[in-house]
């Protein structure tokens, strides 16, 4: 049960099948050694509800199952031995995830978060322990250093390193901490890998704060993700029962504690030292860097800040070895990573794939192409500090030094499909939006310069571009980029500068005819219905907010342009296809 | 009020004193943060009102104003975004009659908020009535299921 499991009505299901366990004529023996569990997320929202059915050493999978169906599936299945064909998943569903590796998901959707137990029994905890018993701080560096992990929230800045940093600097007071304050819109994998394996972080945490030598940590997560929160509390909770967090964990003379800081909504503090200043109780501003936390952190102390799926890479690293885990990917992109695949995409959702997999194989193999059947038109990577991959460039390979050279970053893993009925101009208004409202203040460049790029790209969605704004947007995104205090506002104009650079035809379409060949920048639209096709059944004229439409029984209606707001309500009800936009 | 305050000044004391979590207690008591809880802490705490207003307002979580009776939450994440959601948001509030600025009805009824994602992405578009999932919605939906809690 993800994210989307649940909001499909995953718990429905579950009940469902609790209850027809409990009360089914099934044998005793179907009875006895039926248990059902939830799980995390298994990847392919868009078949939700998923329900494995593991029976004599085989799997079986149904989708978009429904509780009403679950009393079928207990009766022929679980009892009768014959699974329900139809509802069974098909070739497509196995080719989701034929070209994925899962590390950070492999027990996502295979254990029941809930219950340290079912961690225990795949081996969670065993590299902790070993490590604490066996290794030397430095040793663990050294392994994490040689498997290439670099960060994977986003900056991609190598962990190892950042550990060894962590490690040298002095003071007996250090901190590690887990930045869960997942910001980016359309990114999930870290709520995912939360509610899905959080013990795998905690272990994750155990093992960084050997390495650096610090006794305390904090997980800061979003307040925006409570059932993440609560599991985790729970993990932690538990682990601290069985002796894995407090004092002298496992056995050794090793104490960590580790505590929650929820956030309180506000993008810019999964920046490192916006974070800190949050943890410490302040608003959210970021400081300037150098020092780094690793050197200068939380309470001036030394703080090792790693992402969430960064964190719960490191028990598998640690259990497998760095050299399986450098055998994926390339050689400046080690492993693999989560992306959040959504959009106008066939399968949205949880992929974990080797770095250097290429687009397409991404788009078309995993993802199942576009869901209408219409072109694609590019590739959003990277969130709002992203930048978007046109269709054309389908075959480049997905990693940090690939993607950073045409103007895009992997950022946290968010990957947003755009088709041709998506306006790379409206993209841009969209992400600018974002981050001028996520703005901290601080600083000029970006209070001040973000405004003014989303002014003129107001103006320009609205249709009151002017010859000369495309220029604007360039130079003033320049110097908004080199002079800003932290990462927000020097990637703020990301989206805009890449959009410009592979759209800017569609821009200047904006710009001097006044046109949004998307249809989508409704002010530059006008409606108005097909005479012929109208079949004056009256639904336009109920949707229509501001009494725009006029028209009887059996006449064909007419929009009057002078009252549209081009809501675009008439549009979306009517089933004929008589209104049109232009 | 004054109870409740009590027991937030206490946990404040206790933990080291973090204002977002004194925040956050308040407005999970409360629904938001009222002025009055403000004066308060201000007075018992010896610290500026405006410290706690910097907090308050720097973050998205907090409210100054009540919440309405039923809460909707309209997703605005970039695959909600090009599924439609502005278009959605917008009729929502016309629906409701709120000014562009206006976040909760005069009759306190409903309050609409605007989220940046809540990471139900492949169901876009995603509006949340109170807490219940509405998962690859419209407007046409969306309006029918508030008129009806209207009606009652």
């Amino acid at each position: 049960m993800g994210p989307a499991g649940i909001a499909a009505g995953g718990k429905h299901v579950l009940e469902a099948f609790r209850v027809a366990l409990a009360q089914s004529s099934a044998q005793a023996s179907v009875k006895e050694n039926c248990s059902s569990h939830q799980v995390g997320c298994l990847g392919l929202c868009a078949r939700d509800v998923l329900v494995e059915v593991h029976k004599d050493g085989s799997k079986i999978v149904y989708q978009y199952v429904k509780p009403e169906m679950v009393q079928r599936i207990v009766d022929e299945h679980l009892v009768g031995g014959t699974p329900v064909k139809e509802w069974l998943v098909d070739d497509a569903y196995n080719a989701f995830y034929k070209k994925q590796v899962k590390v950070v998901l492999s027990d996502c959707g295979r254990i029941d978060p809930e219950e340290i137990d079912a961690y225990q029994a795949v081996g969670g905890y065993e590299a902790a322990k070993e490590v604490l018993h066996s290794w030397f701080p430095e040793e663990v560096i050294e392994e994490i250093k040689m498997s290439g992990l670099r960060g994977r929230g986003g900056a991609g800045f190598p962990t190892g390193l950042k550990w060894e940093l962590g490690r040298k600097s002095p003071g007996a007071t250090k901190y590690i901490v887990c930045n869960a304050d997942e910001g980016d819109p359309g990114a999930f994998m870290d709520r995912a890998v939360i509610e899905g394996n959080p013990h795998a972080v905690i272990e994750g945490m155990i093992v960084g704060a050997y390495a650096i030598c610090a006794h305390h940590g904090y997980v800061y997560i979003r307040a925006e993700y409570p059932l993440a929160v609560e599991r985790l509390k729970r993990a932690l909770e538990q682990a601290t029962a069985r002796g894995f967090l407090g004092r002298n964990i496992f056995g050794t003379d090793f104490d960590l504690d580790i505590k929650i800081k929820l956030g309180a909504g506000a993008f810019v503090c999964g920046e490192e030292t916006a974070l800190i200043a949050s943890i410490e109780g302040q608003r959210g501003t970021p400081r300037a860097k150098p020092p780094f936390p690793v050197h200068k952190g939380l309470w001036q102390k030394p703080t090792v800040i790693n992402n969430v799926e960064t964190l719960a890479n490191i028990p598998y690293i640690i259990r497998r070895g760095c050299a399986w885990y450098a055998s994926y990917g390339t050689e400046r992109s080690r492993g693999t990573k989560v992306f959040a695949l959504t959009g106008k995409i066939k399968n949205p959702g949880l992929i974990e794939v080797p770095m250097g997999i290429t687009l397409r194989e991404i788009i078309e193999d995993i993802g199942g192409g576009i869901e209408s059947g219409k072109p694609l038109k590019a590739i959003q990577t990277g969130g709002p500090s992203g930048g978007c991959i046109p269709a054309g460039m389908l075959d480049m390979n997905v990693d940090y030094e690939s993607l950073a050279k045409v103007g895009s970053i992997v950022g946290s893993g968010g990957m947003i499909v755009l088709d041709q009925d998506d306006c790379m101009v409206n993209m841009a208004q969209y992400f600018i939006q974002f981050t001028q409202t996520e703005s901290c203040g601080k600083c000029v460049p970006c209070r001040i310069g973000t405004k003014r790029l989303l002014e003129t790209l107001n103006r320009i969605t609205k249709g009151h571009g002017r010859s000369g704004d495309i220029e604007r947007l360039e130079k003033l995104s320049a110097g908004i980029k080199s002079t800003s205090l932290c990462g927000l506002g020097q990637t703020a104009p990301n989206p805009i500068l890449s959009t410009i650079r592979y759209f800017r035809e569609e821009f200047e379409t904006h710009i001097r005819d006044k046109k949004c060949p998307a249809k989508v920048c409704k002010n530059l639209l006008t409606y108005s219905i097909n005479q012929d096709a109208c079949k004056a059944c009256g639904a336009c004229l109920k949707a229509c907010p501001s009494h725009a439409i006029a028209g009887a029984k059996k006449t064909p209606h007419k929009i009057d342009p002078a009252k549209c707001i081009r809501c675009g309500s008439c549009f979306e009800v009517c089933k004929f296809n008589s209104v049109e936009r232009e | 009020m004054n109870d409740s305050l009590e027991k937030i000044i206490q946990n404040y004391r206790r933990e080291g004193g973090n204002v977002i979590t004194l925040l956050q207690e308040t407005q999970e008591a409360y629904g938001y943060i009222p002025r009055e809880a403000i004066d308060v802490f201000a007075e018992t705490l010896n610290i500026a009102p405006s410290r706690f207003y910097g907090v308050a307002t720097f973050y998205a979580q907090f409210r100054l104003t009540p919440v309405g009776k039923n809460k909707i939450t309209a997703c605005c994440g970039t695959a909600c975004h090009v599924r439609g959601a502005e278009r959605i948001l917008n009729s929502l509030k016309r629906e409701l009659n709120l000014a562009e600025t206006e976040d909760t009805t005069k009759d306190r009824e409903f309050t609409i908020e605007k989220v940046a994602c809540l990471g139900f992405c492949s169901f876009a578009p995603v509006v949340l009535i109170n807490d219940n999932v509405h998962g690859k919605t419209n407007s046409d939906s969306l309006l029918k299921e508030l008129r009806a809690m209207r009606k009652k």
